[in-house]
């Protein structure tokens, strides 16, 4: 029996090493390769603690076994023989107890940058979110906000405001703390320009959420109270799934919502669309009348 | 103290010194004692009772993840309405509930309630707890709490199937700060809380009675560093206890008071709650994640210190050899508690505090790997060279560090923030914390079970029974934990009704359909664990003073011990860990038995490697 019992302990981590081998294919992982640079760089931080850990995971097992076969051969041994008469060894506590902290403190340093990048609005690529507000054309100044919309989350949906149009000029407007009569509104439909770095505000009417787009590895809870900037980059122009990641009630599960990268005019587009429907039956209208 | 039990013998009180009444202490269970041992399997057998109920409402959980919207077997037609589908409301009352009382009714009270206070005591030579009356108070309470929470499934603003609380057991506000955020976040949310706070009285009462007892009533010779690796562990958690709770239970009243008075500790102004009038206030809900998490991360650790003490002691013994590293362990155990209260904020990397504060919590937590890593070694350490028995008891203590080093590397994943920001909130967190929880803690709790029975009953578990619950359970645990690593990797988040509303998800509907399967050996399983403890009571091959041949001062006592414990006052010569030492002809030396030779026994000599 006891023989049984030390290939039970031996078989189960091949099985665990051979579910994650083929896990990739079986479609258990991630949800295809990451869709912005900055997830990309989080999937490489990902695998590098993967291997870390798979080698750790091996070592330790394959350590474990092998004491364990070594125990029961031992034990059919004489059984006057006794067991290693051992308090420990001071060599081996401070090799395993130094190799590991620096392997830790590595992997720990290693991980700043991509954090700072992610949330520290210094570190953000402003120079780029700059020129990609330059590029729709809107009338900025020094301190007009980067952020391209506000995302306000509610129970249980996404709320989307947009900078509108000046009425004079016909350009984009920058995007005000406060709702302005000339915002455009959407809901559970984000349209944002692709291939550059964009910023949002994240905002929560109610509870918590948490806004989370798995493609591009992006994560932020809304938090009652505060006005978080978070700011993305697709490298494709497609329509990717947001999603509500912390609970905020019965419906959490519903808060779908997509997020659709698109190229800078077909964005423009989407806006003045946006504007046309909302506008739409009113002023313009009656004005045209008017004028005749 | 253990003067009172020199006389214990001779007067009525040790009765059961003669072997008799093995049931003794059973007997005594449905009533008020002050006796810690009685107290101990108060804790043991609510806790298994508590289990099961926890258990059920994870198969609940489990049902809804695989059979989305189909009526649920057997507990649905106890509870949900609409012919047995869970609602989503009702989803979110099971994982919540199935947390509280996991964490709550089970982990804890296992760990320092049943097994704290029946080992204490007992390992350290003294007669009883130094309170014993706080000690019966810090069980008798754990029922009210018990009522609070089922109270809190059942009544709302009214009684019915969806009523239960909604807000996952950290109950972040403004969900359940607020009524109107969630059909539950009524009065269901107020019994929670309270149920909370009567749970936290009760570990109260017990962490300071565990400190008082080990500080000032160990057995002559029984200086620290001759304690057990258990007692270790359940001193630092009383101290994590005694220093956390607190912050846990403040911030419950103010909770509370947020609730029931209208303040606004947790409730910024201008939230416009499910078509409520605006929140006046300014207060915040970060600050409820700070004091939550700056006791449950300390908390977390309770649920693990005492467990890693008592495999270290089983696994000494069954190996037949001293303990790999004393002084290393007992260092590390210290150092996870020290860190441990300066990593709360890993749990809210993502929450929106201020991101420098991200780097900090994340360089302590990933330093907090180091000590559980030496942890590791140390064990496998213990095992080499030594000459394992391969019974029940050691199988749990091997599952116990194998899934301990699963629980600890997937920690490393969630500790780098980058990292996190993709996996917090997903599936990857629950096999995390399910690794630790219940592959470590639990499987080591099994081989406690199976290691002290015999002296709580005086006869041993079955060990059929006991291996074929072992395998069932490390087969079971593992088909519905390991692959939800793989759930996280693929973005699935927790806590969600129905995660295949979205496309990207559909795919994984087969996976967890093979881990509700998994999930309900692991579950039957247990009835098994039931039926061993109950069978053995009556027909157990009978165990005598010692029946493992270890060392530790409890196994002087007689099984089960009596009133008083120690038929003669123990006195203590040596650490609990001296099997076969090469001088000796068993391989075994007792903590009790006098040193034959007047000179001392060199303990610290290079020994030589195992041939
Ligand atoms: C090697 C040491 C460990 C590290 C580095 C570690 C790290 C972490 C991190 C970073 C999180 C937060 C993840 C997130 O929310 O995004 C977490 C969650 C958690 N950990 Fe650990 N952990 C370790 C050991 C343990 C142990 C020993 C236990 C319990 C016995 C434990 C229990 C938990 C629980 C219960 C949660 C989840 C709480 C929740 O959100 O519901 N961890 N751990
Ligand atoms: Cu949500
Ligand atoms: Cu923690």
């Amino acid at each position: 029996m006891k023989w049984f019992w030390c290939c039970f302990f031996t078989f189960w981590p091949i099985l665990a090493v051979i579910v994650c081998l083929a896990s990739p294919s079986l479609g258990w992982w991630f949800p295809g390769a990451s869709a912005s640079p900055l997830g990309e760089r989080i999937d490489d931080l990902f695998y590098m603690i993967l291997i870390i850990s798979a080698i750790t995971f091996i070592g330790t097992q394959a350590g474990l076994a092998y004491v364990l076969f070594r125990g029961a051969a031992d034990t059919d041994k004489d059984p006057s023989h006794k067991a290693w008469f051992s308090h420990g060894s001071h060599e081996l506590e401070v090799i395993w107890s130094v190799v590991p902290a620096f392997i830790l403190l590595f992997i720990a340093l290693y991980q700043m940058d991509v954090w700072a990048e992610y949330r520290v609005k210094d570190a953000f690529p402003q120079q780029k979110m700059r020129s990609v507000l330059e590029r729709l054309g809107q009338e900025r100044d020094e301190d007009s906000s980067l952020a391209l919309a506000e995302v306000t989350a509610r129970q249980f949906e996404w709320r989307i405001r947009y900078p509108g149009f000046d009425p004079e000029t016909g350009d984009l407007l920058p995007l005000m703390p406060e709702p302005q009569a000339t915002d455009l509104y959407a809901v559970n439909d984000l349209h944002l320009p692709s291939s550059s770095p964009v910023m949002i505000n994240l905002k929560t009417m109610d509870v918590q959420h948490s806004f989370f787009l798995p493609e591009l590895r992006i994560k932020q809870d809304a938090v009652p109270g505060l006005v978080i900037p978070i700011w993305l980059e697709a490298n494709e122009q497609r329509t990717y799934q947001l999603l509500c990641a912390e609970l905020c009630g019965w419906g959490h599960y519903k808060m779908k919502a997509r997020f659709v990268a698109e190229s800078e005019e077909d964005f423009l587009d989407y806006l003045h669309r946006l504007h046309e429907e909302q506008n739409y039956d009113r002023v313009e209208n009656s004005e045209d009348v008017a004028a005749e | 103290m253990s003067s009172i039990a020199a006389t214990a013998g001779s007067s009525d009180h040790g009765h059961s010194a003669h072997g008799e009444d093995r049931l003794a202490l059973l007997k005594a269970v449905p009533f008020w004692s002050t006796d810690h041992k009685v107290i101990g399997i108060q804790f043991l057998l609510t806790t298994i009772l508590m289990l099961m109920v926890g258990g059920a409402l994870a198969l609940g959980v489990r049902w809804q993840l695989s059979f989305p919207w189909e009526n649920m077997p057997i507990l649905g037609a106890l509870f949900a309405n609409a012919g047995g589908q869970v609602s989503p409301e009702f989803y979110t009352m099971l994982f919540t509930m199935h947390a509280t009382v996991m964490i709550f009714l089970v982990i804890i009270p296992v760990l320092a309630g049943a097994f704290g206070n029946f080992l204490i005591p007992l390992m350290i030579g003294a007669d009883d707890m130094a309170f014993p009356i706080l000690n019966a108070l810090s069980y008798w309470i754990m029922w009210p709490a018990a009522f609070c929470f089922a109270a809190s499934m059942v009544f709302n603003d009214g009684l019915g199937p969806n009523a239960g609380p909604a807000a996952g057991w950290t109950s972040y506000p403004a969900l359940s700060a607020i009524p109107e955020a969630a059909p539950g976040s009524g009065w269901a949310q107020f019994w929670w809380l309270l149920g909370v706070t009567l749970v936290g009285v009760s570990s109260m009462m017990g962490s300071v009675n565990y400190m008082t007892t080990i500080i000032n009533m160990r057995a002559p010779g029984l200086t620290l560093f001759r304690m057990p690796m258990t007692i270790w562990g359940m001193f630092i958690t009383a101290i994590l206890q005694a220093f956390a709770l607190p912050v846990l239970t403040a911030a419950g009243f103010m909770l509370m008071a947020d609730r029931v008075f209208g303040t606004c500790f947790f409730v910024p102004s201008g939230l416009v709650v499910n078509n409520a009038a605006p929140t006046v206030g300014g207060g915040q809900t970060l600050l409820w994640q700070h004091l939550f998490w700056f006791y449950s991360h300390p908390a977390v650790y309770i649920m693990v210190l005492p467990a890693m003490g008592m495999v270290s002691d089983m696994l000494s013994c069954m190996c037949r050899k001293p303990l790999f590293g004393y002084k290393p362990m007992v260092y590390s155990l210290a150092a996870i508690a020290g860190l441990g209260f300066i990593v709360w904020g890993h749990h809210m990397f993502i929450s929106g505090m201020n991101p420098a504060l991200g780097m900090t919590f994340m360089v302590s937590t990933i330093m907090i790997a180091l000590p559980s890593a030496v942890k590791v070694f140390n064990w496998i350490g213990t095992i080499w060279g030594g000459r394992p028995v391969f019974n029940v008891v050691f199988l749990n203590c091997v599952a116990f560090i194998s899934m301990f080093i699963v629980g600890g590397l997937s920690g490393i994943f969630m500790a780098a923030v980058p990292v996190d920001i993709y996996i917090h909130d997903t599936y990857f967190i629950v096999a995390h914390f399910h690794y630790v929880l219940f592959g470590a803690t639990l499987f080591g709790v099994f081989g406690a079970i199976q290691f002290w029975y015999p002296k709580m009953f005086g006869r041993y578990m079955s060990e059929g029974w006991g291996k074929l619950h072992f395998f069932l359970s490390f087969a079971g645990f593992n088909g519905t934990f390991f692959p939800m690593h793989l759930l996280g990797v693929a973005g699935m988040p927790r806590r969600y009704a129905d995660p295949y509303l979205y496309p990207y998800l559909e795919h994984l509907l087969p996976l967890n359909q093979f881990m509700t399967l998994s999930a309900c050996v692991m579950g039957f399983a247990q009835f098994i664990l039931i039926g061993n403890i109950i069978l053995s009571w009556f027909f157990g091959k009978k165990a005598g003073r010692n029946p493992w041949n270890a060392n530790g001062l409890e196994w002087t006592a007689p099984s089960p011990p009596g009133h008083g414990n120690f038929d003669i006052p123990p006195i203590v010569y040596r650490g609990p860990y001296e099997y076969s030492h090469p001088d000796r002809e068993s391989d075994f030396w007792p903590q009790t038995e006098p040193p034959e030779a007047p000179k001392p026994v060199p303990q610290q000599d290079p020994e030589p490697a195992p041939a």
